[in-house]
Order: C-alpha cells, then sequence, then structure tokens
C-alpha cells in the first residue's frame, strides 16, 4: 500500500514556542488514521501544518507522493480538504449554502456547479431544501453536514477532519460519525482525524497516534487500544479517564 | 440569611414544581421549559438532554438568570423554605453567589477577560461577606489551593487568557465555592475540557461538594458522565422530564429517548458500525 500522507521530523514553532516537536507519521492511502491527545498536543497543529494553515519549521512533508514546499498549490487544495471543530466558526455567517458551495468551485473553476451543489447536499443528507438557507437558520448538525458538503465538493481524496462532532450533541454526533463513514466508504477517501475522545477514535479509525506536550507518545492500532495493548502510561491514563468519572 | 429553622429535619434543599420558562418571540411563545418538577436534597442530581431540552434554562431560572424578557413561573420554586418567586430582586441577588452559586461551561466566556483571576474571586468574596482586602486575598488563595492550583500566588496574578481550560474553570469553581454555598448549579462544567483534565476538575467538584455538604444540579449532555458522578438522574427532552431515575438504574431505563441517548455515543471496544442514531418521536415531546 501506498502513503497518502509521509511526515517526517515535522517541527511548528510560534516565536519560541514548539508546537511540534519532530512528529514522524505516516498515513496509508484509504487509511483513518486518528490523532488523540489533550488541547495543546500540537494534534491540531499538525492538521494545520499539513494544510499550509501553520507554519512548518523543519521536517517534510509529502502528500500523495508529492513533497509540500512552503506554499501549496490550487491542486493540492483540490487533493486534500478539511473539516473544522465548529461548525458556528466555519461557515460564513452572510452566505447563503448555495454561495458557501460556490466559494470551492468558483476558486478551482469548476463549470458543474449546479450538478455539483445538488450532489454534495445530497450525499450529506441535508436536499435541496437547504441551499438558500444561511447558516444561521440551520442547527449544529446540519451546519457541519454543509461543512463536510463543501470539502466533499471538489472530491479530495484525503479529508483531514479537526474534532469534527465535538461541538455536537451526542445523537447527532452519531449521524455525522455514520454519515462520515459512509463517505469515506464510497468514495474510498484517507481520513486524518483529531479527536480527544479514544471512543471516537476507535470507533472510526484503523491505527492512531497518540500525542502530548507536541510529541508522539506512541502508535497503535484501533484494536491494541480495545484490548487495553499499551506501552504508555499516559495512554494508559487517557483509557481510565475515557471510561468516566469513579468515585476514589 | 432567612432560612428555614428546622431545615435539619426538612430533607428538600431545594423543591420544584411544574417549573415553566416561556419566552415571546417574534413568531410567537417559545416554551423552553413546560412543567419540571423535581425535589433536591443535599444530593447530586444530573440534569441530562440535549441542545434545546431545556436543562440550561432550568438551571438559570432556580440561580434567577433568565434573561429579562422571559417568564418564569412554577407552584412552587423553594429554595430551604424561601419562595425563590416572590422574593424582592435583591434578596434573589444575595442569595445568588451566595448561598446559591454557579459554574458555567467555557471558562473563557464565564470570566471576566479584563481583571485577574484573584480579583475576580475576592470580589465574589467581598460583595458578600464584610472582610478585609488582605483576609480576601488570603482566602482567594486558600480556595485556589483547595480546586488543586499549584501556584496559587502566581494564578492569582493571571488574567483568564493566560491560564488554560482546566485551571480557568479551577478558578472559576474556587469563585463559585468561596462564599460557602449551599447548593451549586454546575452547568455542563467540564464540557470544554479535555478528558483527563475533566476528571481533575470532576474530582475537585466531588470532593468539595461532599466535604461541605452541599446540594448540587450538574446539568450535561453526557448521560454517561452524569450517571458515573450523579446520585439521580433527570432526563429532559424538549422542555420536559421525560425520566427520572437513580443513576445505578440507569441500565434499566424505560424511556426510548434515554436509551437512544446511552446506545447513541460510540464506546471502547463495542463495535456498532454505523453507530444507532435517535429516532425522535413527537409524542415525547407531546
Amino acid at each position: 500500500m501506498t502513503a497518502a500522507i509521509t511526515i517526517e521530523g515535522l517541527e511548528v514553532v510560534f516565536d519560541r514556542f514548539r508546537a511540534l516537536k519532530g512528529v514522524d507519521l505516516e498515513v496509508r492511502e484509504g487509511e483513518s488514521y486518528g490523532l488523540v491527545g489533550e488541547s495543546g498536543s500540537g494534534k491540531s497543529t499538525l492538521l494545520r501544518a499539513i494544510t499550509g494553515l501553520a507554519p512548518a519549521a523543519g521536517g517534510t512533508i509529502t502528500v500523495n507522493g508529492k513533497a509540500l514546499g512552503k506554499t501549496r498549490d490550487k491542486a493540492f487544495y483540490r487533493d486534500v480538504q478539511m473539516v473544522f471543530q465548529d461548525p458556528y466558526g466555519s461557515l460564513h455567517p452572510r452566505q447563503t449554502v448555495d454561495r458557501l458551495l460556490q466559494e470551492p468551485l468558483a476558486i478551482h473553476g469548476i463549470a458543474d456547479g449546479e450538478k455539483r451543489i445538488e450532489r454534495a447536499l445530497d450525499e450529506v443528507g441535508l436536499g435541496k431544501g437547504f441551499r438558500f438557507r444561511y447558516a444561521h437558520q440551520l442547527s449544529g448538525g446540519q451546519r457541519q453536514r454543509v461543512a463536510i458538503a463543501r470539502a466533499l465538493i471538489l472530491e479530495p481524496s484525503i479529508l483531514l477532519l479537526d474534532e469534527p462532532t465535538s461541538a455536537l450533541d451526542a445523537s447527532v454526533q452519531a449521524e455525522v460519525l455514520n454519515l462520515l463513514e459512509e463517505v469515506r466508504r464510497r468514495r474510498k477517501l484517507t481520513f486524518l482525524m483529531v479527536s480527544h475522545d479514544l471512543a471516537i477514535i476507535t470507533h472510526m479509525c484503523e491505527r492512531l497516534m497518540v500525542m502530548q506536550n507536541g510529541e508522539a507518545v506512541e502508535t497503535l492500532t484501533a484494536s491494541q487500544l480495545i484490548g487495553h495493548r499499551v506501552s504508555e502510561d499516559y495512554t494508559r491514563n487517557l483509557l481510565r479517564a475515557s471510561e468516566g468519572f469513579v468515585r476514589v | 440569611m432567612s432560612g428555614n429553622p428546622d431545615k435539619q429535619s426538612k430533607g428538600a434543599l431545594l423543591e420544584v414544581d411544574d417549573l415553566r420558562v416561556t419566552f415571546p418571540t417574534r413568531t410567537g411563545i417559545v416554551q423552553a421549559v413546560r412543567g419540571v418538577s423535581f425535589s433536591l436534597g443535599r444530593e447530586r442530581l444530573g440534569i441530562v438532554g440535549e441542545s434545546g431540552s431545556g436543562k440550561s434554562q432550568t438551571g438559570r431560572a432556580i440561580m434567577g438568570v433568565t434573561p429579562p424578557q422571559a417568564q418564569v413561573s412554577a407552584k412552587k420554586l423553594n429554595f430551604d423554605g424561601i419562595d425563590l418567586l416572590s422574593i424582592s430582586p435583591g434578596q434573589r441577588r444575595a442569595l445568588r453567589g451566595n448561598r446559591i452559586a454557579m459554574i458555567l461551561q467555557d471558562p473563557k466566556y464565564s470570566l471576566d477577560p479584563v481583571m485577574t483571576i484573584g480579583r475576580q474571586i475576592v470580589e465574589t468574596l467581598r460583595t458578600h461577606e464584610k472582610v478585609g482586602k488582605a483576609e480576601a486575598r488570603e482566602r482567594a488563595l486558600e480556595m485556589l489551593r483547595a480546586v488543586q492550583i499549584r501556584d496559587p500566588a502566581r494564578v492569582f496574578d493571571l488574567h483568564p487568557h493566560e491560564v488554560s481550560g482546566g485551571m480557568g474553570q479551577r478558578a472559576m469553581i474556587a469563585m463559585m465555592l468561596i462564599a460557602g454555598p449551599e447548593l451549586m448549579i454546575a452547568d455542563e462544567p467540564t464540557s470544554a475540557l479535555d478528558v483527563t483534565v475533566q476528571l481533575d476538575v470532576l474530582n475537585i467538584l466531588d470532593k468539595l461538594v461532599a466535604e461541605r455538604g452541599m446540594g448540587l444540579i450538574f446539568i450535561s449532555h453526557d448521560l454517561r458522565l452524569v450517571s458515573s458522578f450523579c446520585d439521580r438522574v433527570v432526563v429532559m427532552y424538549a422542555g420536559k422530564v421525560v425520566e427520572q431515575l437513580k443513576a445505578s438504574e440507569l441500565r434499566d431505563a424505560q424511556h426510548p429517548y434515554t436509551r437512544g441517548l446511552l446506545n447513541c455515543m460510540p464506546r471502547i471496544g463495542f463495535e456498532r458500525h454505523p453507530l444507532p442514531v435517535l429516532d425522535r418521536k413527537p409524542e415525547w415531546a407531546a
């Protein structure tokens, strides 16, 4: 199997703060890979470094066999799309869903917009009725569906998901996770998914990396994690924490 | 404080009967809370529901921080024998932050961004008690220590943006506990925090609630977390209580909504693809 994303020794520095301290990662094509860690562990920064939203100070990122430099070309963004955590913040409040979905098409000069928008909305289970609504007229789950539609409309091969359901209700979360699994199966997408929730990662991903303080703690398969076959104390702590509150 | 003299013999710290909160809007009246009843002793009660279920508005109505345009009515809304709906705004204000305290979800928004953490805690204390500046500072530091902040003197002088979410929430808890409340309303106190920090904050909250014999209303969307933390759970849907049960008996929940909420969360070691989703029935909201 070929690698969709290969990262070697990635460094990200904000002023004097090292957000990522030499992280290595390999995501295979068609795989769903999870990044778990607390806030500040660098998991979102890793995603943002791939898209170019965070400056890489060292190391290499290779996506679909192409090494990335300081800037990303249009072809890159056609291939790699991102869904952000907060559906309330990631959609333009004064644009209709239609306008939101047209934006990526216009940027990339894609002609059959009409058809694509209808298909994308259909695919995320929203239907035509939502096309001319504004974000504020939608619920959190519906907004996240729009964000997913916007990511899918360019037909990317890699989807970067930054806590895509953490702002949603539990029942809506289940719907969005089901949707993500379904589009991944249908389009044979590669997922790189960030979450602080181990249960979501083991549900969605085959392999995962546990991160802390900008470093990889360990790499595991989902079944290793489920079987508690972990070697680091930090991962064990995370596992314990995800089992809920226990009165001492 | 005009408390109930025989509160030892009376079990209920808070009695809520048929609480209703309505909001007038341009498109008509929205009933956020539609007849909620429960009573609370010195115990931990969880109120669970999804967004829009009215769980937060229930907590806010008890606290007395419902937006001014909304109307709150109830057959009974008694705190320690005090009828909360008939006392004056001034008396209500004296209760707030003193005998009834509230922790909100996100310390980023619930703390004053332009005031140091220490000053905010001291302000709460000096609003409700006559204490000197030096003593107030001492007590604030002590409270910060009680919420397991390692270097209280340093945190005292920091602004909210300079601390992490977990630290901010601890500061919030410290601020709420400093006046020694008898009833604590915690509205999603750990939802904005990391899982491991979540447990720390819950442990602190649990310990302080137990030590001080407070009544706690824990409002959350996370049924599993609530059931592991609380003694009793009230499940709300569309402004109503659909089910009330002991946390230990959650497995035997009868209402399809409660069961659906329990089922739809991914769990480590339970492979289900796709996840079961909630099939909302209109009669649940009836």
